[in-house]
C-alpha cells in the first residue's frame, strides 16, 4: 500500500481497476484507493502483469502492507505467496525487483473477508456504487445468454450485480442495464421509497465503512463524545398540514381524528426513505442502511420517557399511524408495552409543541443516526412577497450524529420533510 | 372433427389399417373376445375374425417372437402389450432380434412390426405394474418410440406406426385413455414419426412435456400465466425417437429457459437426453440451468398418497418453472 495522502496510515482498496492477469504499462491506473481523505489512484511505477490480488476491493491495507503481487506473466509466485502467508518479514520483499508483495502483519492464515459492496464517498455527497458479482474465487457466474447478452451490447459485467442465485447474472439484469442505460444505480434512488407488505423490524444492508467515514467518525468523536451531534433547525410553514387535517378530520369519528404528530410521523417516514444515511446507524465496520422507517415516537409517562415504535412507517397510511400511536401510547401509559415494541428503532421524534416549547434539542437515541425535536405551532408574522402576514410556523431541530450524516445531508433531509409539510399532497406520491 | 377418447382414437387407427391393408393383424393377451384389457380393441375380433385379431397364451417372449418372425415373413404385426411392465419378459425378441436384423441380415429383413400398450403408472398398481420404461427402449439403434398425449396424435402416429417399415414402441397412458379431443376423420391421417407439437406457444420459458405430463403442462402454464405472468411454451416431441430437436431448440433460442416434465424415473432418462441436445446445440441461449421433473428414484409405492408424491405434478412442474424464471 503506497502513500496516497500525507497524513495516511493505511487504504482501503475501493475498486481494482485491472484483473488479475492483465497487462499493464507505467502510469497504468491498477486500483482506486479510499484513503483519508478521498480515492486516489494507484498507478503503476513500471510496466509489468498483475499476477494476483492479496486484498481485494473493501479490504484495508496498512502502508507498506503488501496489496498484490505484480511481475512476468507465467511466472513462479508460489514462494512469494508462501511468504506473504508465513507472515515473514515483511521488508525482505522489497529486496526482489519483480514484486510489490509484502506480508500481511495480521495474515496468520485469516481470510480476507468478502466485500463485493463498496462504498465510495465524495464530500458533501453520497454515492455509492456496486462492484462486480463474483464467486470468491474471483471468476464472475454469468448465465450463457447473460454473457452474449453483454458482449453484444458492450457492458461490462464487472458494473453489473447479478440478481440470480449466488450473484448469478442473468438475462434480466442484462435487460434492467439496457433499459436503465447503464449498469450502476444511484444509492438515492435504488434506496427511494418503494411499498412493501412485510411489516416487522427493518430489514437492512450492512456496507463497509469507507476510510473517509472512518476519520470522520474517529476525529469528531474525540472531540465531542461518543455521538459527535450537531443540531439543524428548520421553520415550517404548517398552515397547509392544519388544513389538510381539518378536512380529513371532519370526515373522520372522534376516536379516529388525525393528529399534526401522525402527520409529522408521516412526512419524516417518507423523507427518511428518500435520504438514507439518516435512516442508518454507524457501527464502526459498517454503516448500516435500514429498509424501511420504524419511527420511535418519545412518550412521557409517569416515570419517565419510553419511546415505542411504529415499524414500516414508510408503508402505512396516515389511518393506521394515528391508530398505532393512539394504542402504542396508551399501552405505554399503561406500562404494558412490549420490549419489541420500544426497541429497534431506525430514527426518532421528540414532540413538545403541545407543552407550548417553541424549540429545543433532543438527545440522539443510539445507534439511530439523528432525531427531531418537535416545538409548538404559533401563528408568526412573516414576510411572504414583501407583505407581513401571519403564518403557522413550527420550528424543527434535528439532532444528528455526524459520523454518519454531513450538515448537507441533515439540510437535504430536511428540506424534503419541509416540503412534505408545506405541501401535504406530496406524501400522496 | 369428431370429439373422441384416445382410446376409441386408437380403435379407428388400428381399424382402419386393418381394413387398409390385410397384411396388418393383431396380436395379444385378452386382444380378440374380451375385446382387450382396456377395450382398445373393442369389437375388433367380431369384424375382422381369428386369424386378424388373436389371442394368446400369457406368453409374452413367445408372442412376440412369433411377431418378429411374422413381420420378417411379410406381415404388419400389431403387438399389444397389456402394460409395457410386461414386454420386459419378451425385451430380448424386441432389443436382440426386431431391432437388429435390418443390420444383422445386412438389408434382407425388415420388421414392420408394432409394440403397443399402456406405459407409466396407472391407479395405484404398485411397483411393478407403473413403470415408465421409454429411457430403456430409445437406448437401442433400430427402434422408433412414440408416445401420444392426445387423442388426434394416438390415431395420426399409431396410422404411421403400422405403416412404418422398422419396429415401433408405441407408448400409450392407462390415466389417459378416457381423455378426449378432436380427431379428424379423414382415413388418411396420419401424423409423421419424427415430428414435435407445439401445444402452447409462450415465450419466457420452455416446457418439453411427453404423455402424461403433456396435461400437466399445460395447466401449470395457465397457472404461471396468471399467477406470475410468465408465458410458458409447451412442447410434446410425440416421438422420442427419433427426436425432433431442432423444434425444441428454437423454442429455447426464444425462451432460453427449460423445464422437462417427464413420468420416467430421473437416472439416464429422456429428459437427461434432452437436457444434454439442448445444452450441446444452445448452450449460450440458456439463461438458468435445465430442471427436470421426473419421478422420485425409488419403487413406485402403493399407498394413493404416496404414489401422488413420488409422480410429477402441476405443482411440482409450476416451482420449476419458478426456479429457471428466478422468480
Amino acid at each position: 500500500m503506497p502513500k496516497l495522502s500525507p497524513t495516511m496510515e493505511e487504504g482501503q482498496i475501493a475498486r481494482w481497476v485491472i484483473n488479475e492477469g492483465d497487462a499493464f504499462a507505467a502510469n497504468d491506473t491498477l486500483a482506486e484507493v479510499d484513503t483519508d481523505k478521498a480515492t486516489m489512484e494507484m498507478t503503476a511505477l513500471s510496466g509489468g502483469t498483475l499476477l494476483k490480488i492479496l486484498k481485494p476491493a473493501g479490504d484495508t491495507a496498512a502502508l507498506g502492507e503488501a496489496i498484490a503481487i505484480i511481475g512476468q506473466k507465467g511466472e513462479d509466485i508460489s514462494a512469494l505467496i508462501d511468504e506473504v502467508s508465513k507472515n515473514g518479514s515483511s521488508r525482505s520483499a522489497e529486496e526482489k525487483p519483480k514484486a510489490v508483495a509484502e506480508p500481511e502483519p495480521s495474515a496468520g492464515g485469516k481470510a480476507a473477508e468478502p466485500a463485493e459492496e463498496v462504498r465510495k464517498e465524495v464530500p458533501a455527497q453520497a454515492s455509492q456504487s456496486k462492484a462486480a458479482t463474483d464467486s470468491g474465487n474471483g471468476r464472475m457466474i454469468v448465465s450463457p445468454i447473460a454473457a452474449r447478452m453483454a458482449a453484444d451490447n458492450g457492458i461490462d459485467l464487472r458494473t453489473i450485480a447479478g440478481s440470480g442465485p449466488n450473484g448469478r447474472i442473468i438475462k434480466r439484469d442484462i435487460e434492467e442495464a439496457l433499459a436503465g442505460g447503464g449498469a450502476k444505480k444511484d444509492a438515492t434512488a435504488a434506496k427511494a421509497f418503494t411499498a412493501s407488505t412485510i411489516v416487522g423490524a427493518s430489514a437492512f444492508s450492512d456496507e463497509p465503512t469507507s476510510k473517509m467515514r472512518q476519520v470522520i467518525a474517529t476525529r469528531l468523536a474525540e472531540s465531542i463524545g461518543p455521538i459527535p451531534t450537531f443540531y439543524l433547525t428548520v421553520e415550517i410553514e404548517m398552515d397547509n398540514v392544519l388544513a389538510t387535517r381539518k378536512q380529513m378530520n371532519a370526515t373522520l369519528g372522534d376516536d379516529a381524528k388525525i393528529s399534526v404528530n401522525d402527520i409529522i410521523v408521516k412526512a419524516a417516514a417518507m423523507a427518511l426513505l428518500r435520504h438514507p444515511f439518516v435512516n442508518a446507524s454507524y457501527q464502526d465496520k459498517v454503516i448500516r442502511f435500514y429498509e424501511q422507517a420504524d419511527i420511535g415516537i418519545a412518550v412521557a409517562i409517569d416515570e419517565g420517557l419510553i419511546t415505542p415504535v411504529v415499524r414500516g412507517a414508510n408503508l402505512k397510511g396516515l389511518a393506521e399511524i394515528s391508530a398505532e400511536i393512539r394504542d402504542l401510547a396508551a399501552k405505554a401509559k399503561a406500562k404494558k408495552l412490549q420490549p419489541e415494541e420500544y426497541t429497534g428503532a431506525t430514527f426518532s421524534i421528540s414532540n413538545l409543541g403541545m407543552m407550548g416549547i417553541k424549540e429545543f434539542t433532543a438527545v440522539i437515541n443510539p445507534p439511530e443516526a439523528a432525531i427531531i425535536a418537535v416545538g409548538a405551532t404559533t401563528p408568526t408574522p412573516v414576510v411572504r412577497d414583501g407583505e407581513v402576514t401571519v403564518r403557522n410556523i413550527m420550528h424543527v431541530t434535528m439532532s444528528c450524529d455526524h459520523r454518519v450524516v454531513d450538515g448537507a445531508t441533515g439540510a437535504k433531509f430536511l428540506q424534503t420533510f419541509k416540503q412534505a409539510l408545506e405541501t401535504p399532497a406530496m406524501m400522496l406520491l | 372433427m369428431a370429439v373422441l377418447t384416445i382410446r376409441d382414437a386408437l380403435n379407428q387407427a388400428l381399424r382402419e389399417e386393418l381394413i387398409r391393408d390385410e397384411n396388418v393383424f393383431i396380436m395379444g393377451e385378452e386382444v380378440a373376445e374380451y375385446d382387450g384389457a382396456y377395450k382398445v380393441t373393442r369389437g375388433l375380433w367380431k369384424e375382422f375374425g381369428d386369424k386378424r385379431v388373436v389371442d394368446t397364451p400369457i406368453t409374452e417372449l413367445g408372442f412376440t417372437g412369433l411377431g418378429v418372425g411374422a413381420a420378417m415373413a411379410g406381415l404388419r404385426p400389431v403387438i399389444e402389450f397389456m402394460t409395457f411392465n410386461f414386454s420386459i419378459l419378451a425385451s430380448d425378441q424386441i432389443i436382440n432380434h426386431a431391432a437388429k436384423m435390418l443390420y444383422m441380415s445386412g438389408g434382407e429383413f425388415k420388421v414392420p412390426i408394432v409394440f403397443r400398450g399402456p406405459n407409466g403408472s396407472a391407479y395405484q398398481v404398485s411397483s411393478q405394474h407403473s413403470q415408465a420404461l421409454e429411457a430403456m427402449y430409445a437406448n437401442f439403434p433400430g427402434l422408433k418410440v412414440v408416445m401420444p398425449s392426445t387423442a388426434a396424435d394416438a390415431k395420426g402416429l399409431l396410422k404411421s406406426s403400422i405403416r412404418d417399415d422398422n419396429p415401433v414402441i408405441f407408448m400409450e397412458q392407462e390415466r389417459m385413455y378416457g381423455m378426449k379431443s378432436e380427431v379428424p376423420e379423414d382415413e388418411d391421417f396420419t401424423i409423421p414419426l419424427g415430428v414435435a407439437d407445439v401445444k402452447r406457444e409462450g415465450t419466457d420459458c420452455t416446457i418439453v412435456a411427453r404423455s402424461m405430463t403433456v396435461p400437466m403442462a399445460l395447466e401449470a402454464a395457465e397457472k404461471v400465466q396468471k399467477e406470475f405472468d410468465v408465458s410458458v411454451e409447451v412442447i410434446d416431441p410425440r416421438t422420442i425417437k427419433p427426436l425432433d430437436i431442432d423444434t425444441i431448440i428454437a423454442s429455447i433460442m426464444k425462451t432460453n429457459r427449460l423445464v422437462i416434465a417427464e413420468e420416467s424415473h430421473s437416472f439416464a432418462s429422456v429428459g437427461a437426453e434432452i437436457a444434454y441436445q439442448v445444452m450441446d446445440h444452445a448452450f449460450d441461449h440458456l439463461d438458468a440451468p435445465i430442471k427436470r421433473v421426473s419421478t422420485v428414484e425409488a419403487p413406485m409405492p402403493y399407498a394413493k398418497n404416496l404414489e401422488a408424491a413420488a409422480l410429477p405434478s402441476v405443482d411440482k412442474i409450476i416451482a420449476a418453472v419458478k426456479e429457471v424464471c428466478y422468480l
